[in-house]
């Protein structure tokens, strides 16, 4: 009996999601929308922690070694560097390869190629280019340079300079900055997203308002509450399909327009090859959503007019 | 069958409905309700479909008293019970097939009965031509005619019609008593309220007459007499 009763509530609904067109246009409309914005969220969150991560890759900080440090010195600050656990990457950059670098950058400067001709030795001193694992971690790697023997007021301290001190304002910044926009991110889609699922809710609960007098009928001729509401939620959760599956296809001219709009701005990443590798998931999500959507806004809507 | 013994009804604005009502409705009666408007008829059927309660005495269907019954034994005894209303309240959605076929669905009855039984209350009621029009493709007399195979389909132990004649012109009320008549004849108990003189002393069949919210006459063979 249970399988017969769910096939006739879900024929009903589909019946009746075909006849009221009028209503399921509006219905599916609004609730496209909803589904829009919950898909919009994820992949802008995509895009934007690929774009922290490329910003955080940016930054790091240099080392200038003096110029009388040996390479064996070099290396084995390097080494204790690399033991730190802040630390994921130390490049060491020699002193030749520092010259030649620095020629490179000037090459159409004639007067510092000159001033550099002037001189009998390279000036330049090894560097060592030191990136942490987050923005925030270099403060401690610069107290570390600090307090190591080689560096400051030590005998023989072989670190020149420590760049850090210079980029310390930036690179605070620059953490608060990323800290801020994820929290931000995640208030602001929580918000859209209860905005979204409350108007797919009301105009539901409109819709539903125009068939409380079927409600009653149904509940006259005996049907009970699960039979009466059965239908309803059927439609909602149809909706729901419908929406999800327009939603999906809707992000493939959009995504199109937004990554040929923003060219390489955003790097590496691009939002619609982004959306093409991960459409199954994106799918799933939205028809996920729009299941529990259509789902709750009919339950809630048919209750009130249930009663007793 | 139905007994109500010493029933008041007060509703939240103060206003009383019912004083004190008794009587007994037997199985295989044909009885109608008099009354002018606002006399009690309306309450007296909310009562007998369990829409409102009692505010003293009880209402009860063979010996089970229907207020006590929860959402879903209230849903079971419902089935036992057809309704036609004035105004048909026939679902807009569906069309005639569709709502005869789902007052059977909700009772539970399989597909087989569904198909073989809402082709036949249709002619019972004259109307197998427009099984597949809509509520509003059909005229007021057809309507009822829906609604009384909808309230019949189900073979119901009672059938209450409240004012079913009350939108319609003089010819297809007539017709419809006389459907409601045959349907009696066939073994269902009957229950009318009505405001039309003419069916009332066609009918010579047992009147209880309402005034007030009290019963005022109660004729076995009555007569319309407010």
């Amino acid at each position: 009996m249970f399988f017969i009763k769910l096939k006739r509530v879900i024929k009903a609904g589909f019946i009746n999601f075909w006849r009221n067109t009028v209503v399921s246009l509006a219905s599916v409309f609004v609730m496209t929308t909803a589904l829009f914005v919950i898909g919009g969220m994820v992949l802008s969150s995509a895009l934007f922690s690929s774009l922290i991560v490329d910003v955080k890759d940016k930054v790091d900080v240099n080392v200038y070694l003096r110029t009388d440090a040996s390479g064996q010195e070099a290396l084995a600050l390097k080494e204790s560097l690399e033991a730190l656990p802040e630390v994921r990457s130390v490049e060491y950059l020699s002193r030749e390869q520092a010259l030649v670098d620095f020629r490179e950058r000037h090459r159409d400067d004639e007067l510092v190629l000159g001033a550099l001709e002037e001189l009998e030795d390279n000036p330049l001193g090894a560097v060592l280019n030191v990136r942490a694992k987050e923005p925030s971690q270099y403060e401690g790697i610069a107290v570390f340079l600090e307090g190591d023997p080689s560096v400051g007021t030590t005998p023989a301290p072989i670190v020149d300079k420590v760049n850090f001190f210079q980029n310390k304002l930036v690179i605070d910044r620059l953490s608060a900055l990323i800290n801020i926009l994820q929290r931000l991110g995640v208030v602001v889609s929580v918000v859209f997203v209860c905005i979204a699922v409350l108007v797919t809710m009301n105009t539901v609960r409109v819709a539903i308002f125009a068939s409380r007098e079927e409600i009653a009928v149904m509940k006259l001729v005996g049907a009970s509450h699960n039979y009466t509401r059965g239908p309803f939620i059927a439609e909602g959760m149809m909706n729901g399909i419908v929406a999800a599956l327009i939603t999906t296809a809707l992000f493939y001219p959009v995504t199109l327009w937004f990554s040929n709009f923003a060219g390489n701005f955003f790097g590496d990443f691009n939002v619609l090859s982004y959306y093409l590798a991960n459409i199954v998931q994106l799918l799933f999500l939205l028809l996920a959503s729009g299941l529990v959507v259509g789902f709750l806004a009919s339950w809630l809507a048919v209750r009130r007019y249930l009663g007793h | 069958m139905l007994y109500f013994q010493k029933v008041s009804k007060v509703y939240p604005d103060h206003s009383t409905a019912l004083h004190d009502v008794t009587f007994t409705v037997n199985r295989g009666e044909f009885l109608s309700l008099v009354g002018h408007s606002g006399a009690g008829k309306t309450t007296v059927i909310k009562l007998i479909l369990g829409e409102e309660a009692p505010t003293k005495g009880t209402v009860s269907f063979e010996s089970v008293n229907i207020h006590s019954l929860r959402k879903k034994k209230l849903a079971l005894y419902r089935r036992k019970i057809g309704v036609v209303f004035q105004d048909f309240r026939l679902i807009p959605s569906k069309t005639a097939y569709e709502n005869i076929a789902f007052a059977m669905e909700a009772a539970g009855r399989t597909d087989a009965e569904v198909a073989a039984d809402v082709p036949d209350v249709l002619e019972l009621v004259g109307l197998q031509k427009k099984m597949s029009n809509f509520p509003r493709e059909l005229s007021g007399g057809e309507k009822q005619r829906v609604a009384i195979a909808r309230a019949l389909v189900n073979q119901p132990e009672l059938i209450i019609a409240d004012e079913p004649t009350g939108n319609l012109d003089p010819i297809n009320a007539h017709e419809i008593v006389q459907i409601l008549k045959k349907i009696n004849e066939l073994g269902t108990t009957v229950m009318l309220t009505t405001h039309n003189r003419g069916v009332i002393d066609d009918l010579k069949r047992r009147v209880i007459t309402l005034d007030d919210g009290a019963i005022v006459r109660d004729d076995e063979h009555g007569k319309y007499s407010l």
